[in-house]
């Protein structure tokens, strides 16, 4: 029971941006679909009774006070960066 | 044809708050050098726990509770995916189903007509950073990622451009009155998107989003256009079609901008770093509600009711913080009216900062008393500006005080009448508009020193 079209495939891959080969294509169609499948045993539990979470750590209301903790630290920081100038981080021009 | 045009906002409102949303960065960008207020949490790194900011919430809530919203029972932060090179973690932590807050009413007036704006709903969530253009590359600056921004979505009920434009200056005087924003459009801190339709029937048209509106003025411009062109289609039997327009401020049109491959599908799922929250029991809302002060639109119907101002001038008055703090401390000494005519119209931005209400008010008094003519005291005015002395001082030291006495009018009445003798007969003789010439010579002689209405009641007397 395929769950999962190839055309989905290529969407999610589109909005991933992900060049998938043909061959990739038809793998991960079969392989995304396998594992729908094996996640849709939950659906055989019935949850009727139970509130949906979001979280299962427990937690809530987890906040920090508003003061400034941190400090200028761009050198170190923009060393991840694939190029810089000025220190500004520097990319391929973006239209729109 | 006549059609019917409807218009739903959405605004964004960057908080004033000291830190970041999720992190402790500075949150005020302005004027620093670009990524040196970043972190490893703003700026996406792996690893990394946000964790949400207190007062950004409160705030938020604040907000709700002055604009009538329902404050959540649960809420939530999600992830927001898209690609854009100012969003470094690849999606931004929003507010997908469960907003802290629901619902809202907005009062505005419209030329005299009360309207009432409902809100859909307002979340939180981070700001995505700057991109400056550069040749043939683009630069990033993250000081602004992850600044708390607030969303606040309008029904789409909004019935007309300029209706539009005045709810979103109602919004920017309450963000300043709840001290949240400083809500300068001009700056971004308020920024706002608009969905327009029009339609000939009762049933919603096809909604056009535009977008890069950055002033009021740009709104109710780019709104207006885009009110007619949507009609002008609808004339030629032609259909709109749903698309995104960007408003190009320099040609005065609004313009189509590439629709998307594909609809958009941010894959929202709930943040997983940041546990969930339960609004009412984290803060203590009474008292949230207790420091939100008297805002703009009651305001309005107080200085209407209760002190005789008219609309117009209560809505000048009202919009501005400062200005209704000042009318407020001028009005216990004079006559509300008389503050509120001499602080709309001559006292201007410079005024309000440098004259204390206390010393208008002395200022004022000498009017209402009769002692100065109007016309001395806007002279007064301007020197008190510029020596920073009292009003009696300055009347004093240039001898300025109004010729107030009936015999000392009446002096110079009785000259200027000897020195008239034609026009005082054309007057006898019927022609009672000269009296007005008699009148001019009188202030003239007096240096406008008398009082008008005297003079006026002298010269009648004797002729
Ligand atoms: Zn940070």
């Amino acid at each position: 029971m395929a769950q999962i079209s190839k055309t989905d495939v290529e969407h999610v891959a589109q909005l991933a941006r992900l060049n998938l080969t043909k061959i990739e294509e038809e793998k991960f169609t079969q392989e995304l679909g396998e594992i729908l499948n094996y996640i849709d045993e939950l659906n055989e539990l019935d949850l009727t009774k139970i509130k949906s979470v979001s979280q299962i750590s427990g937690l809530e209301n987890i906040v920090r006070e508003d003061k400034i903790t941190n400090e200028n630290n761009r050198e170190k920081l923009l060393t991840n960066a694939p190029s810089q100038e000025k220190g500004y981080i520097k990319v391929k021009q973006v239209f729109e | 044809m006549t059609y019917k045009t409807t218009i739903g906002l959405e605004i964004h409102v960057q908080l004033k708050t000291k830190s970041k949303m999720f992190c402790g960065c500075d949150n005020n960008a302005e004027g620093v050098q670009p990524n040196t207020l970043v972190c490893p949490v703003c700026l996406g790194l792996p690893g990394v726990l946000p964790v949400a900011n207190k007062q950004a919430i409160g705030w938020t809530l604040k907000t709700g509770l002055a604009l009538n919203s329902k404050i959540a029972e649960h809420s939530k932060f999600d992830r927001k995916h898209y690609f854009y090179p100012d969003l470094p973690k690849g999606y931004q932590i929003s507010q997908y189903d469960l907003p802290f807050l629901i619902g809202g009413q907005v009062e505005i007036e419209v030329a005299g007509d009360k309207k009432i704006i409902e809100l859909t709903r307002i979340h939180l969530e981070e700001d995505a950073g700057k991109l400056v253009h550069a040749g043939t590359d683009s630069l990033v600056d993250l000081n602004r990622a992850g600044t708390p921004l607030m969303e606040i979505v309008t029904e789409p009920c909004i019935d007309s451009p300029l209706s539009a434009k005045i709810f979103l200056q109602e919004l920017r005087s309450i963000m300043r009155y709840l001290g949240v924003s400083s809500a300068d459009m001009e700056k971004g801190h308020l920024r706002a998107d608009a969905n327009i339709s029009v339609s000939a029937d009762e049933k919603l048209g096809v909604p056009v989003e535009i977008k890069n509106m950055n002033s009021f003025k740009m709104v109710e411009k780019a709104l207006l256009y885009e009110e007619k062109r949507q009609r002008e289609v609808l004339d030629a039997g032609d259909k709109i079609a749903k698309e995104t327009r960007g408003w190009d401020d320099a040609k005065g049109i609004t313009y189509s901008q590439r629709s998307k491959e594909f609809a958009q599908d941010y894959r929202y799922f709930p943040e997983p770093d940041l546990p969930p929250f339960e609004p009412t029991k984290m803060f203590d809302l009474a008292k949230l509600k207790a420091e939100i002060p008297e805002l703009p639109a009651e305001k309005r119907k107080r200085y209407q009711s209760e002190m005789g101002l008219s609309l117009q001038d209560a809505e000048v008055i009202a919009i501005d913080q400062e200005m209704a703090n000042y009318f407020e401390k001028t009005a216990e000494i004079v006559s509300p009216k008389l503050a509120a005519n001499w602080i709309i119209n001559e006292l201007k931005i410079d005024g309000l900062v440098k004259i204390k209400p206390e010393d208008l008010a002395e200022l004022l008094k000498l009017i209402d008393s009769n002692e100065i003519s109007g016309k001395i005291a806007k002279d007064v005015l301007p020197q008190m500006l510029e020596t920073g002395k009292s009003a009696t001082d300055i009347i004093a030291e240039k001898g300025l005080k109004q010729i107030g006495s009936e015999e000392e009018i009446a002096k110079i009445v009785d000259k200027i009448i000897s020195e008239n003798s034609e026009i005082v007969s054309s007057i006898k003789a019927g022609k009672t508009s000269a009296i007005g010439f008699l009148v001019g010579q009188v202030m003239k002689e007096t240096k406008g020193q008398a009082n008008p209405a005297m003079v006026n009641k002298i010269i009648n007397e004797k002729i």
